[in-house]
């Protein structure tokens, strides 16, 4: 078998895996875009260790034992990541990587995204988060709010 | 000019032409079919509209990713493939997609608003390095004959030869990724359970802590006895109340 094949495919699959990680919002579906690199990896991994292990003799099979490392780590990745998405979740009620935006610099309301930006960022935004966006969703979002912040 | 000098230029005419690709080989045409099946489903995967079909189109991904590495005659990844992406992997994100309370049916804010911009990434991406791999791997061939490369016992021989430190530091790394998920889980109830005690603090005496608190959530009032579940049920009913609102306000 030519070496381009499985080559050519892990270059692919992890273009996919760019893309995803780059388009989604979900930071599940972030997760399974990281999976699709990781298995590109992989691919490559198995490939270059049957070549190498055909032609140059090398009897170490390296890219094996690393496949199989890079599995449990994606296992191990997977957990923890689906650990903080939980954790994030049970926090702000959502999922959304766009609206996750405690740490971002500068103005907190930018682009179509900012009203709902503005509304998770929690009780300080409050009075900046009434102002731009439409009326109905800041009608019905400040007693939910005070609601999180009276159990709180 | 000699025969022997023609049979050696026949020869080196020839060796490109038994391994060109306007001739592949059965395991090259299964090869070849079975990465597009691959390629497709990790593009539904990335594209679709429907978050519990993305997962399962995840699986079709790695199950031909598992058949890629049998035609690649490394068995014992293959179904270490199967094994932990197909069946854990797959399994831990459909259990998150349900615990976040993913909607079911299609959600059209599943692309983010740059969408066009991670396009051109990913094609650009997919060019050069599609270019630079068929330019540097173009002539090159593997021979798939003869023994498989990662039979069980090869992949153990030279796991447990060869690699036994890093796979036992690997299994330290599970656990404390084991632990870590642990902690992950845990630290939210105690931030979710500790709040109260300020509020306690705030609100005076402790024994009008449950009536202040049903005042503000009327539906709890029948379980007052347990404070488990009296802790419990505000913290679950706000993230159902505050998701409505947010999916709203996206929209």
């Amino acid at each position: 078998m030519h070496l381009v094949y499985p080559a050519v495919l892990a270059a692919l699959l992890f273009c996919t895996g760019i893309y995803g990680v780059l388009a989604r919002r979900n930071a599940i579906l972030v997760l399974m875009s990281v999976e699709l690199m990781l298995n590109a990896v992989n691919l490559n991994l198995v490939a270059f260790d049957v070549w190498l292990s055909r032609t140059a003799e090398e009897k170490l099979h390296s890219g094996q034992a690393l496949t199989l490392f890079t599995i449990a780590i994606a296992a191990a990745e997977i957990g923890i990541g689906l650990a903080i998405v939980l954790a994030v979740y049970r926090g702000r009620g959502t999922s959304d990587i766009d609206k996750l935006r405690d740490t971002a610099e500068g103005h907190e309301s930018d682009g179509p995204d900012g009203s709902g930006g503005s509304d998770n960022t929690g009780g300080s935004d409050n009075t900046g988060g009434s102002s731009p966006g439409g009326s109905d969703s800041d009608g019905t979002e400040p007693p939910a709010a005070e609601k999180a912040e009276a159990t709180a | 000019m000699s025969p022997a000098e023609t049979v050696t230029a026949t020869a080196t005419l020839a060796a490109p032409h038994t391994h060109g690709f306007l001739s592949p080989t059965g395991v090259e045409i299964a090869f070849l079919l079975v990465g597009l099946v691959t390629f497709g489903a990790a593009l539904v995967t990335v594209t679709t509209k429907k978050l519990v079909h993305a997962a399962l189109w995840l699986v079709v991904t790695l199950g031909g990713l598992a058949v890629e590495y049998l035609l690649l005659t490394a068995e014992f990844i293959a179904w270490v493939q199967v094994l932990i992406y197909v069946g854990s992997v797959v399994v831990l994100l459909l259990f998150g997609l349900m615990l976040t309370k993913a909607p079911i049916g299609r959600s059209p804010d599943a692309d983010s608003g740059n969408r066009w911009a991670a396009l051109a990434v990913a094609v650009a991406a997919a060019a050069a390095l599609v270019w630079v791999v068929v330019d540097a791997f173009r002539a090159t061939w593997m021979d798939l004959g003869g023994p498989a490369a990662g039979s069980t016992a090869v992949t153990g021989a030279s796991l447990f030869q060869n690699w036994v430190l890093p796979f036992e530091a690997l299994s330290v790394l599970l656990l404390a990724a084991l632990v870590g998920a642990i902690v992950l889980s845990r630290k939210t109830k105690s931030e979710l359970s500790s709040p109260p005690v300020n509020s306690r603090a705030t609100t005076g005496s402790s024994p009008s802590v449950p009536d202040s608190r049903n005042h503000t959530f009327r539906r709890n009032g029948r379980s007052q006895g347990n404070d488990l579940t009296e802790r419990n049920t505000p913290t679950t009913r706000t993230t159902q109340n505050t998701t409505p609102t947010e999916q709203k306000g996206t929209r």
